[in-house]
């Protein structure tokens, strides 16, 4: 079955990673596959990746995909930095990032909203099931109100809305998806892939030990009763020149980074995805309506990412010979003559 | 006469352009060729608060901060009774007319300066007239002291720089306090300035600006780090220094990427994400980024990621005094993050050695694969010092192991991330979009080829190697500075407490007949040099700035038992830094020589916060 390959010529074996060590049936596990896939068919090197975690069931997963690739499962909620280093060291790096809800809400919501401030490209996924599953199913930052415990408790805090937080800090390409929706959250990931950027991307993933219960909002049968699908995304590779057919009136065209293409059809209320107004007003919408809205919600194509921004010379600052790093001698001549 | 052998103390407020002026009274001295420090003593605050600045010229080089005040200039009547009261007898004052100082005592030599006045008849604007005041009294200073008139105002306009307006006026307020001082002041003081011939090939220069330059030549490229005094002009200086020299000359982008991160924690993270990544990478804090940084420090240690990290040191546990200096750091250092960690430390005690031990550090970071803390001080990271003018890097940098495709070829499938192939217990590294094998990074257990293990073997072999690795690096470090001598005592000292135990140790024989021999420490692991120095000596004075004798405490871990009870300590922690006579007391008291006097603490220079805090 490897012996399908991609356009650099690559099987999906470097895409794959180590055996899951997760639950049976978690969301998460779904999600490896999507990006494994993902990654796989946009033909990324996977020697140019970089895979970055936290801590928590979520942050295991980077190794359960892409092992050819290198990886930091870093410390609990801090990965947003680790990766923001890796590509200020190495601008040519594709990084991925993989959070959990209480990683990047709880201890983590400090430098996941500074990573979502300065849109530094990486790809990053909340791996959102409402719980800590690691330390045995404790509430997490996104439970919402009413969510009960096996032991009865109830939560009744405010959940935060990732999505919503990260278009208003600016993010430059927000979507959310169920785990258990292969082909949405696959387009997505491979839209992501086209996008210079920060991508945050909540993927709703049931917690099949301590939050898949009734009463849960974050259960299998929760989501996809109350997932409220904007429309049917069709992502098109820029090295694929092909057009899709589409009906004007009814398809929203948006034209990524690198040139792939990003159609999202049948829109609710004609979506436009770069209208940010827009795309928090329908989060508060759904969520009133106890519903949680899926797809692209927000992209912004041609914002500057935080290495732009920064003025980076075109070369990865790491691989800068001494000769480029270092000033001649004449400059600690002008240095020291001026402190005399 | 005293001639070249005083220090000047200038009391003021904070934020009233008094730095300019004591800052043009120390290089105008150091332009004469005669020996000069100069400490600053301030609040941690912007506008308003008491000040004080010291400035010692010296005929012998000593450059410690002297406790005796010889020269007073008393310009803030808020503490001015206190600081006329603390001097010893005989020595002088320069005040601002109407604080009347002269009522106070009758055994000081008074000048009287009328500073408002002047200042009225050389600035028409009466806004500026707070700022260029000060410019008075090293006017009035210049006449009493014989400092040439020409070198403080080639001082003052080095200080100007290009801002001409500001100079001009600033000379008009200095010729005024020089007429003044000749028209009513006659010379009453025995303190005089008069030319040498010890400074000319020499600079001036704060420990964090040298840090700097060296960050600068070492070839750094990412810098993450987050606002805390003393350490704040380390990074602001290296921003200036970055952006006038290493912009890429054909594209005019930056060789660099500087980043002001939400905190320390943010900054240690992307400093470890980048030195991961190949970069050379770097932050600056103070103790308390320090503790913030903790949980980042161990996970750079056990999943060894290079990284250099300065800490000027400050007071205090918490918020401590953020504006005065300690060593108060060593220990928190030495064994930052929980669990079994320990990180390599070097100790500079000059702005020569930051500028050196900067580009060591990032040197030992990549050899050793792990952070390498630089611990400087407030006392010299933003104090002026005399220094010897730099010397160019002649090495090439190191950059530590990194498999390359001969290695990977030589080792074949003996390669492992965290395999000691070497027996030196430092692997090699890969590094992401190299094209070598990749490995996932973990602050999690894992094995020799860095997949996850929680086996008990696998734990054990790895922090077993990294013990060995740290073992390599004791020898890679900076050698102590060893002066042996046919002594009574030994004495062992590091960072700025150098020029405390310096003057000390002349002190100790030229007064008491006390002959010493002193090992300055410049790095830890500490080498097997500091075994033998106590093993010469029935007696080691252990000087430091801290309360609980935090590098004793390291040293008593390392060196053999029967050598343990030889070591004493002299310790300095009231945040000014530390001087000479309090050492050389200490020491004669504890060897019997003196008897303990009624300690008689410092009371000057610290603010007390009003009924309203």
């Amino acid at each position: 079955m490897d012996s399908k390959k991609n356009r650099l010529g690559l099987e999906m074996t470097p895409y794959r990673g180590g055996k899951t060590t997760l639950c049976a049936g978690c969301g998460h596990n779904a999600i490896s596959e999507r990006i494994i896939e993902a990654f796989f068919e946009m033909g990324v090197d996977p020697k140019q990746v970089v895979k970055l975690s936290g801590i928590g069931c979520s942050s295991k997963s980077p190794a359960y995909f892409l092992g050819g690739s290198h990886g930091f499962n870093s410390v609990h909620g801090r990965m947003p930095s680790v990766g923001t280093g890796a590509m200020l060291a190495n601008r040519k790096l594709i990084a991925i990032g993989i959070s959990g809800d209480g990683d990047t809400g709880a201890i983590g919501i400090g430098q996941f909203v500074h990573l979502m401030r300065r849109n530094v490209p990486l790809i990053y996924i909340i791996e959102d099931n409402g719980c800590y599953g690691l330390t045995k199913g404790q509430f997490s930052p996104t439970a919402d109100i009413g969510s009960v415990l096996k032991n009865g408790i109830v939560n009744d805090l405010q959940p935060i809305d990732s999505c919503t937080l990260a278009i208003q800090l600016g993010a430059s390409f927000v979507a959310r998806s169920f785990s258990g929706d292969k082909k949405q959250l696959l387009s997505i990931l491979k839209a992501a892939l086209g996008h210079r950027g920060t991508c945050m991307i909540d993927v709703i993933s049931p917690c099949v030990t301590f939050n898949d219960h009734e009463g849960s909002t974050k259960s299998y049968a929760y989501a996809k009763e109350h997932d409220e699908v904007l429309g049917d995304i069709s992502f098109v590779p820029f090295f694929e020149d092909i057009s899709i057919e589409y009906d004007p009136g009814t398809t929203t065209q948006v034209t990524l980074h690198d040139g792939s293409k990003l159609y999202l059809k049948k829109l609710a209320e004609d979506y436009d995805p770069t209208d940010k107004l827009a795309a928090i007003s329908l989060l508060h919408e759904t969520a009133r309506r106890g519903e949680f809205a899926t797809g692209v919600l927000y992209v912004e194509p041609d914002k500057d990412d935080f290495v732009t921004l920064l003025n980076l010379v075109d070369e990865p600052l790491s691989k800068l010979p001494l000769s480029r790093v270092r000033p001649g001698p004449e400059v600690l001549d002008q240095l020291m003559e001026s402190l005399r | 006469m005293v001639i070249n052998d005083f220090s000047i103390q200038v009391a003021t407020v904070n934020g009233s352009g008094s730095q300019t002026a004591n800052l043009v009274l120390l290089r105008s001295i150091f332009q004469m060729g005669v020996p000069v420090s100069g400490k600053n003593m301030f609040p941690s605050n912007i506008a308003g608060l008491p000040t004080w600045y010291t400035v010692r010229a010296n005929k012998d080089g000593y450059v410690a901060r002297k406790k005796e005040v010889d020269f007073l200039v008393a310009m803030n009547g808020e503490t001015a009774k206190e600081d006329v009261m603390s001097l010893e007898p005989g020595r002088a004052v320069l005040y601002d007319e109407p604080l009347k100082l002269n009522a106070l005592r009758s055994d000081l030599i008074f000048y009287p300066v009328p500073f408002d006045k002047i200042v009225a008849t050389v600035c028409t604007d009466a806004k500026l007239r707070r700022l260029v005041k000060n410019m008075i009294y090293d006017g009035v200073l210049s006449k009493l002291l014989g400092i040439e008139m020409a070198e403080m105002e080639k001082a003052l306009r080095k200080q100007f720089g290009k801002k001409a307006k500001a100079a001009e006026l600033n000379l008009g307020a200095l010729h005024a306090g020089f007429a003044h001082a000749d028209a009513h002041l006659p010379k009453m003081d025995p303190f005089t300035v008069e030319r040498m011939n010890t400074t000319s090939n020499m600079v001036l220069v704060e420990g964090n600006a040298a840090a700097a330059m060296g960050c600068m030549m070492a070839g750094v490229t990412v810098v993450a780090w987050y606002p805390i005094t003393p350490s704040s002009s380390l990074p602001e200086t290296l921003i200036g220094y970055m952006r006038k020299y290493r912009m890429d000359k054909e594209t005019g982008k930056a060789t660099f990427a500087i980043v002001q991160a939400e905190d320390e924690i943010a900054a240690i993270g992307m400093v470890i994400g980048a030195g991961w990544a190949g970069a050379r990478a770097m932050t600056s804090t103070a103790g308390p980024g320090i503790s913030l940084m903790g949980e980042f420090a161990g996970l750079a240690y056990y999943a060894e990621v290079p990284g250099v990290v300065f800490d000027i040191q400050r007071v205090g546990p918490s918020t401590g005094l953020p504006t005065r200096t300690a060593q108060g750091d060593l220990a928190q250092v030495a064994f930052l993050s929980h669990g079994d960690t320990r990180h390599i430390m070097l100790l500079p005690s000059s702005p020569e050695e930051c500028y050196t031990m900067a580009m060591a550090a990032f040197d030992l970071a990549e050899r050793f694969q792990t952070l390498c803390f630089v611990l400087s001080d407030l006392d010299l990271g933003m104090n002026t010092w005399m220094s010897e003018r730099f010397k160019y890097p002649e090495q090439p940098v190191d950059r530590g192991k990194v498999l390359d495709a001969p290695t990977l070829a030589r080792l074949g499938s003996e390669w492992g991330r965290y395999k000691d192939v070497d027996g030196d217990g430092i692997p090699y590294r890969t590094i992401p979009g190299d094209n070598m094998p990749a490995y996932f990074a973990r602050g999690s257990g894992h094995n020799e080829r860095g997949q996850y293990s929680e086996r008990p073997d696998d734990y054990q072999n790895n922090v077993d190697r990294l013990a060995r690795k740290f073992e390599t690096a004791r020898h890679y470090l900076p050698k102590p500075i060893v002066e042996d001598a046919d002594a009574e005592i030994g004495i062992i000292g590091y960072g700025t407490s150098h020029y405390a135990i310096a003057e000390s140790r002349d002190q100790l024989s030229g007064e008491a007949g006390v002959t010493t021999g002193y090992l300055r420490l410049r790095a830890y692991p500490f080498p097997e040099e500091v075994v033998a120095f106590i093993s010469r000596y029935p007696r080691i004075y252990i000087v430091e700035q801290n309360r609980d004798a935090q590098l004793r405490m390291l040293l008593k871990m390392e060196i053999p038992g029967e050598l343990i009870s030889r070591l004493r300590s002299v310790l300095h922690y009231n945040g000014l830094p530390i001087d000479a006579r309090s050492v050389t007391d200490d020491i004669l008291v504890q060897e019997g020589k003196k008897a303990r006097a009624t300690a008689r603490p410092e009371v000057t220079a610290g603010v007390t916060a009003g009924a309203g805090e």
